[in-house]
């Protein structure tokens, strides 16, 4: 019964991955493909600095948004599982998930609209007095990537937050306070430990995709907002140089697998601490 | 007596796990039998079994005359109520009971709704057909899961602990119904509880069962009186058991008990074999009675000390000491206007009777 | 109270930039930006007017189509074997199905290209977007669908078993109306998503590039971003209501089971 999806995942992921990673040792030779095993895609990726900074920066965006993403959604969480009448949950998560499914590319190019410099944010805050000039540090950089992609991955943080947060035992919360806890000590002590598997659901699930985003940067992040994934598009649809394509996509993958593995160990090892 | 059911040497493994451990049983038409025992003691599985749910690994399963070797469950003269009742949440009560009658292409519309009011008629449902299933409480759906297994006159009438999701008033009610549809219907019941007193109340024969495998099979005065083991005697309500030693007479055994003295036991109490040497008595709360006020007794007498004394209403329980006897013996004592009650510490004068014992291996 | 004040203005954030379609859609100027200048409803007719745009909605439909057929299927498959079976490695073999839920997508579209292309020298086509799309979709269908089959008693597929029904027969009548408004909520999702998607069709769509890349074309130009924001609108008010529907079917499936809501797609 679970052969054919396996089969499918098996035939077109798993073999694909395999295929990524043997073409990151061939090189492309203008038009013709050499097949000689060589570590010349990775060579090419420590001699370049450019690569290395693309690398970098997707890292550093991608952890930012993360975080903003993960501290914004919490309180949207908590909020629908703790404070919203249980009938009244489901259209809360619907109406959270509504724009997350919809029309992906005119959505990203509506936040360009929103933070240009003749954009509606800064319209809106010149009509109200509040500034002089125009904002400029909100598009064409990382700042504008953050923001926009916060909004994207936002239903991916909220949900896995908010499954965990249902699953907590509201007598345990009872139990905190009977014990002489303060509402606030017994959010910190019981609730909190408790979400941790939905949070780091949510850090993984927003962490790892974010890398492989192109779309976001292209439209809004200006030339010091784009990322490795842009330069993974650029170097097999534009170069022509699938290897070195295929090389970066590897090293993407595994940074991120290892960051993703190091955090996950790294919580596992601060809750037996605190256990 | 018509066997409906026999079980040869059925064995059944999950993986390493030995479920079923050669069971031989045979089931009588018209029966009220239960598979009674502890969870995890493979009862349900036996019904499973049965039912044809899971296939035996070794051994053969006759229903009414037929191997049921490779016989799917739907191919089965056999219905089953599960645990769940498995009510049908899409369809409405007349839709459930009727769910069975679909592919009898013999019977009329007319006639199908005619069968569906009488089974919901014998089930005391009358009127409910138009309800959703939702809307039904714990009671109703048991009734609901009869009525749609009744329905297709079964030779054989599975139930899967369909007791044990009730409170206990209702399940009380349950109990004497479910024996009323019985002798109403007359066909073989196979019930599966893990409640001995359920099993006692209910049923004409009870098989006991442990770790796979069956202990004893027998009516309940049997089971309660004539246990074959301490296992069994220990499951089926309450007994002491008493360190003795025994030794072959001419018709029994003569056992010397400690703390209560010596006594000539007959055969027929010996329903596991006749120990010699270690052996072990067991006796019945209710088969003791405590002597007030020097009140004299005709036959044995055992003095021991009140350990502790619980106050259940209808009756009294003491724990009574006996030197030589580690463990305390259980008695009870029927609330009657003006009898007395001893305290904690008081000397207990204890009455019984060596036709109350039954003497197991030790 | 303020977690409350927070949870509006997050929403606000949310919707912020499917409110400014409409607007811009319906604005009579070429420039998105405030101020507004005037109604219009010339951009919608500009894309009644465009066939290249057609071909590329017809491309999508017909991927999107598949796209969610294919991966229901695969879900069911895989939900059902979930919850009904135990096998070896069961959660090292579900897990990997679900992977493409977290991986970057741009690791599936250039995979997909370097083995179709590269390797097999075969041409790029709609069938290799559906390819991609349905390994996406598939882990969001097994979502839904796993809540509608984990739901679901086993005993009842037994019952039916006892009352007289044979193995496809149960599945009929009591498996499919069960987990019937699953799985149109699972179509629906996966249309949706394979509609919307664009980071792995631009890498795999053939000489017909569908909606989305369409799209990603226009935004280069200045002139035609009204009738992007008309296309635009008329996609959210489409993809609203096809999740509409998909969520009311959820909650019927939770109905019917007798269940309560807990809430959510995922």
């Amino acid at each position: 019964m679970v052969s054919p999806p396996f089969i499918y995942a098996l035939l077109l992921l798993a073999a694909p991955m395999g295929a990524i990673l043997l073409f990151s040792f061939w090189t492309q030779d203008f038009l013709t493909l050499d097949t000689t095993l060589t570590l010349n895609n990775y060579r090419e990726f420590v001699e370049e600095p450019l690569y290395g900074v693309l690398l970098q920066r997707s890292l550093i965006i991608a952890a930012m948004v993360t975080l903003v993403t993960v501290v914004l959604a919490f309180p949207i969480a908590y909020f629908v599982s703790f404070h919203v009448a249980p009938e009244r949950k489901s259209l809360w998560l619907f109406l959270i998930t509504i724009p997350f499914w919809t029309s992906y590319l005119v959505r990203v190019f509506l936040w360009k609209v929103i933070l240009g410099f003749n954009g509606v944010l800064n319209s809106g805050l010149l009509g109200l007095g509040l500034i002089d000039e125009p904002l400029t540090f909100i598009l064409y950089n990382a700042n504008a990537v953050v923001i926009t992609l916060a909004h994207a991955f936002a239903p991916f943080a909220i949900l896995p937050i908010f499954v965990a947060l249902e699953r907590i035992d509201r007598s345990l919360l009872e139990a905190g306070q009977d014990l002489g806890e303060s509402r606030l000590m017994t959010f910190w002590r019981v609730t909190l430990p408790l979400a941790t598997p939905g949070i780091v659901a949510a850090v993984l699930i927003v962490f790892i995709p974010t890398i492989g985003d192109y779309v976001t940067p292209r439209l809004v992040g200006g030339p010091n907002g784009l990322m490795i994934a842009n330069m993974i598009q650029t170097q097999f649809l534009k170069l022509n140089n699938a290897p070195m394509g295929a090389a970066l996509a590897v090293i993407a993958m595994v940074s991120v697998s290892v960051i993703a593995l190091v955090f996950v160990w790294l919580n596992r090892k601060w809750l037996r601490v605190k256990q | 007596m018509t066997p409906i059911i026999t079980l040869t040497g059925v064995q059944k493994y999950y993986g390493d796990y030995h479920a079923l451990r050669d069971v031989d049983l045979t089931i009588n038409e018209g029966e009220f039998f239960s598979l009674l025992g502890p969870s995890g003691c493979g009862k349900t599985t036996l019904l499973r079994t049965i039912a044809g749910f899971e296939n035996a690994s070794d051994g053969v399963v006759m229903l009414g005359g037929a191997d049921m070797a490779g016989v799917p469950p739907n191919k089965r003269p056999t219905n089953m109520v599960f645990q769940s009742y498995a009510i049908f949440p899409h369809l409405n009560v007349a839709e459930n009971v009727a769910f069975g009658l679909r592919r009898r292409s013999d019977l009329s519309k007319q006639a199908k709704a005619d069968l569906v009011d009488e089974a919901l008629d014998m089930v005391g449902l009358q009127g409910f057909g138009g309800r959703a299933a939702h809307a039904l409480s714990g009671g109703q759906r048991q009734r609901v899961a009869l009525a749609r297994a009744l329905i297709l006159k079964p030779k054989v009438l599975l139930l899967d602990e369909p007791l044990s999701a009730l409170d206990k008033k209702m399940r009380e009610q349950m109990q004497a119904e479910l024996r009323r549809l019985q002798r109403q219907v007359g066909i073989t019941f196979i019930l599966v509880t893990h409640d001995q007193e359920e099993a006692l109340i209910m049923s004409d024969r009870i098989a006991v069962m442990f770790d796979g495998r069956i202990a004893q099979v027998a009516d309940p005065q049997t089971l309660y009186r004539r246990p074959v083991n301490r296992q069994v005697a220990d499951f089926i309500g309450v007994m002491n058991f008493l360190p003795a030693t025994s030794t072959a007479s001419e018709d029994g055994v003569d056992v010397q008990i400690a703390g209560f003295g010596a006594a000539s036991v007959a055969s027929e109490q010996c329903p596991g074999g006749m120990p010699t040497g270690d052996a072990s008595v067991g006796i019945r709360p209710e088969m003791m009675t405590l002597l007030f006020d020097g009140q004299p007794s005709e036959g044995a007498v055992a003095i021991g000390t009140v350990a502790e004394r619980y106050y259940y209403g209808d009756m009294t329980y003491y724990e009574v000491e006996f030197e030589g006897v580690s463990e305390p013996v259980t008695l009870s004592m029927k609330n009657l206007v003006g009898r007395p009650v001893l305290e904690r510490g008081d000397a207990a004068r204890v009455a019984w009777d060596p036709r109350a014992l039954v003497v197991f291996e030790a | 109270m303020s977690l409350r004040a927070y949870a509006v203005a997050y929403l606000i954030f949310l919707y912020a930039p499917i409110f400014l379609l409409p607007l811009f859609a319906f604005n009579d100027s070429t420039i998105i930006a405030f101020p507004l200048s005037g109604f219009t409803t010339g951009w919608f007719t500009e894309l009644t007017e465009t066939p290249a745009l057609h071909a590329a909605v017809k491309n999508s439909l017909f991927i999107a189509i598949l796209t969610a057929i294919f991966s229901t299927l695969l879900g069911i498959c895989a939900a059902r074997a979930g919850a009904k079976y135990e096998f070896p490695a069961k959660r090292g073999i579900l897990g990997l199905i679900m992977v493409p839920l977290v991986l970057p997508e741009i690791i599936v579209g250039v995979s997909l290209l370097v083995v179709v292309v590269n390797l097999l020298d075969w041409s790029l086509s709609s069938w290799t977007v559906i390819a991609a799309h349905v390994l996406i979709c598939t882990p969001f269908s097994i979502a839904i669908l796993n809540g509608a089959f984990q739901n679901m008693d086993a005993s009842l597929e037994e019952a039916a078993l006892d009352l007289g029904e044979t193995p496809w027969s149960t599945f009929r009548l009591v498996t499919l109306p069960l987990v019937m408004p699953g799985i149109i909520s699972s179509l629906l999702i996966s249309f949706t998503i394979s509609l919307d998607e664009f980071i792995i069709a631009f890498f795999l769509t053939g000489a017909e590039p569908t909606m989305p890349v369409y799209i990603w074309g226009l935004l280069r130009f200045p002139q035609k971003l009204p009738a992007v924001m008309a296309l635009g609108t008329i996609l959210v008010v489409a993809s609203i209501i096809i999740l509409t529907i998909a969520e009311l079917m959820r909650r019927r499936g939770l109905k019917r089971a007798g269940l309560k809501d807990t809430g959510g797609f995922l």
